[in-house]
C-alpha cells in the first residue's frame, strides 16, 4: 500500500510521527509475532495516519493516537481476528494482587537474569494481556495514555494490567523454578 | 492500612499513579516496612526484566527509508482539497478587497455547502465500504449467532458501550450474527441481518466520537450504492445499510429505535 503526501501537512506529520517509529515497530511485531506482518502493519498505520491526520488536533496525544491506530489496524486484520476471537477476555475483575513470596519469578530472575524466558512469556500472553503490559512497561505509557490507546475506562486499565502481571509472574514461576 | 492492603496497590504506586496523598503515604510505609519494600525491589526488577525483554524487535533501514519516502511521495487528495479550499480563501479574500462582497459570500456560502456535502457523502460513503469488506470477507461476522442473547454479551468488554437488540420474532429478519468495527478510530458493533436473501448491516457507535460529518441524520441517497438509514438515540449513532429494499432498511430501524 502506498503513501502519498506533501507540503507543510506531511513535513510536520513526519517531524512528529517518524521520532515513533522503532518503538511502533517493536509493538507492532509483539502484535503480530511475525516480521512481515508487523511492516505491513507499520506502513498501513503510517498510511492511515498521514490521511487523517487533518483530522488530529494538535497539542492532543499524538502518540497515543498512532498507537490507537495502529492496535485498531491490527484487530480489524485477519492475524488480529484470530488473536482475539480464540482467546474470550474473561471479566475485568480480578482478586487483589498476590503479594510476593520469598521463592518468585522476580527473585529467581534476579539470579538467573534470563531476558529470553520473559520475551517467551510475554510472546504467550493473550495479546489483551500482552498489548497492555507493552505499553505500561516498555512504552511507559500512563494510565491516561494507555486508556485513550485501547479506547478502555481506567479502571479496566488498572485491572486488566493487574491480571497480565499475575499471568505472566503464573506462567515464568515454573520456567524459573526449571532454570534456577 | 496493614500490609496486605498496601500490597494490593503496589503496582499502582510503582506505576506512579496513585494520588499524590497516597503516593506520600505509600512512601512512608515503605521506608518503614521491611515486607513491603523487600516486594516493591522484586516487582521493580521484574518491571525492568519485562522492559529490556519488550524492547527486542528492531526495524530494518531499508523498512525505515521506504516509509520515510512513501510520507514524502506524491499530493494526496485530501491535501489538493485543503489546498483548494485555501485558493477559495483567498480568492473570497481578493474579491472583498476590490469591494465585490455580496458576489464572495454567494460564492463562500456555495463552496460551503459543497464541501459540507463532500465530507458527508465521504464518511457514509465509508460506512458503505465496510458494509461491502464485511460481505466480502471469507469470515464476516466474529460471534456466529442467530440468538441476540448470544450475541449482545459477545461484545461486552470489547466496546466502551452497551446497547439493545431487537426481538424478531414475527419479522422478516434473522439476525447472522456481529462483530467489532473501527470507523475514524472508533470502535463499535456491526450486526448482520438477512432478510429474503438480502445483507444488511448494523452499524452502532457512540455519537460523540464521531466527527460531525457522520452526525447527520439527513443523506444523499444517489450518491450511495445502498439503502441506507440513520439515527442518534441514547448517546449512540445507528446506521442501517444493505442492498434490501428502503422499505426494509426502514423496518429494521424501526425495530432498533424501540429496542433501544
Amino acid at each position: 500500500m502506498g503513501m502519498s503526501g506533501a507540503g507543510p501537512q506531511s513535513d510536520l506529520f513526519e517531524e512528529m510521527a517518524m521520532p515513533l517509529f522503532d518503538q511502533l515497530y517493536n509493538f507492532a511485531h509483539w502484535l503480530t509475532q511475525n516480521r512481515d506482518e508487523a511492516e505491513d502493519l507499520v506502513q498501513e498505520t503510517y498510511t492511515k495516519a498521514l490521511k487523517g491526520f487533518s483530522s488530529f488536533q494538535l497539542g492532543t496525544n499524538f502518540r497515543a493516537w498512532m498507537y490507537r491506530i495502529l492496535r485498531n489496524t491490527f484487530l480489524t486484520s485477519r492475524t488480529g481476528l484470530k488473536a482475539t476471537s480464540t482467546i474470550p477476555l474473561d471479566s475485568e475483575e480480578d482478586g487483589p494482587e498476590r503479594a510476593v513470596e520469598n521463592d518468585t519469578p522476580e527473585t529467581i530472575l534476579m539470579k538467573n537474569s534470563n531476558s529470553q524466558l520473559v520475551q517467551s512469556a510475554i510472546a504467550d500472553l493473550p495479546v489483551h494481556f500482552r498489548e497492555i503490559l507493552l505499553l505500561c512497561e516498555v512504552e511507559e505509557m500512563s494510565y491516561q495514555e494507555i486508556a485513550e490507546t485501547l479506547s478502555i475506562p481506567i479502571g479496566t486499565v488498572m485491572s486488566r494490567l493487574s491480571r497480565a502481571r499475575k499471568i505472566l509472574r503464573d506462567s515464568l514461576r515454573p520456567q524459573f523454578q526449571r532454570t534456577s | 492500612m496493614v500490609c496486605e492492603a498496601w500490597k494490593t496497590k503496589l503496582g499502582t504506586y510503582l506505576d506512579g499513579e496513585l494520588p499524590d496523598e497516597e503516593m506520600r503515604a505509600f512512601d512512608a510505609h515503605v521506608r518503614s516496612c521491611p515486607s513491603c519494600a523487600a516486594d516493591a525491589l522484586t516487582r521493580v526488577q521484574m518491571k525492568r526484566a519485562i522492559h529490556v525483554a519488550g524492547t527486542r524487535f528492531t526495524p530494518s533501514a531499508e523498512f525505515r527509508r521506504r516509509i520515510q519516502q512513501s510520507i514524502a511521495a506524491k499530493p494526496q487528495r485530501n491535501f489538493q482539497l485543503g489546498w483548494m479550499l485555501a485558493s477559495v480563501a483567498v480568492l473570497g479574500i481578493i474579491l472583498a478587497v476590490v469591494g465585490v462582497t455580496s458576489s464572495y459570500r454567494i460564492l463562500s456560502g456555495r463552496e460551503q455547502a459543497s464541501r459540507d456535502q463532500a465530507l458527508r457523502d465521504q464518511a457514509f460513503g465509508e460506512i458503505a465500504d465496510l458494509h461491502v469488506a464485511t460481505l466480502a470477507s471469507s469470515s464476516p461476522v466474529d460471534v456466529i449467532s442467530t440468538d441476540r442473547h448470544t450475541v449482545k454479551p459477545w461484545f461486552q468488554g470489547k466496546i466502551p458501550f452497551a446497547f439493545n437488540l431487537p426481538e424478531l420474532q414475527n419479522s422478516e429478519f434473522s439476525l447472522l450474527g456481529g462483530r467489532m468495527t473501527y470507523l475514524d478510530q472508533t470502535p463499535g458493533a456491526q450486526l448482520i441481518y438477512d432478510v429474503r436473501k438480502h445483507h444488511i448491516s448494523v452499524f452502532i457507535f457512540q455519537e460523540l466520537k464521531l466527527p460531525a460529518s457522520l452526525r447527520e441524520n439527513t443523506l444523499s441517497p444517489k450518491k450511495l450504492p445502498f439503502n441506507m438509514e440513520t439515527w442518534s438515540q441514547g448517546g449512540l449513532r445507528y446506521f442501517v445499510i444493505g442492498d434490501a429494499g428502503m422499505a426494509d432498511i426502514d423496518s429494521l430501524a424501526k425495530l432498533f429505535k424501540a429496542a433501544a
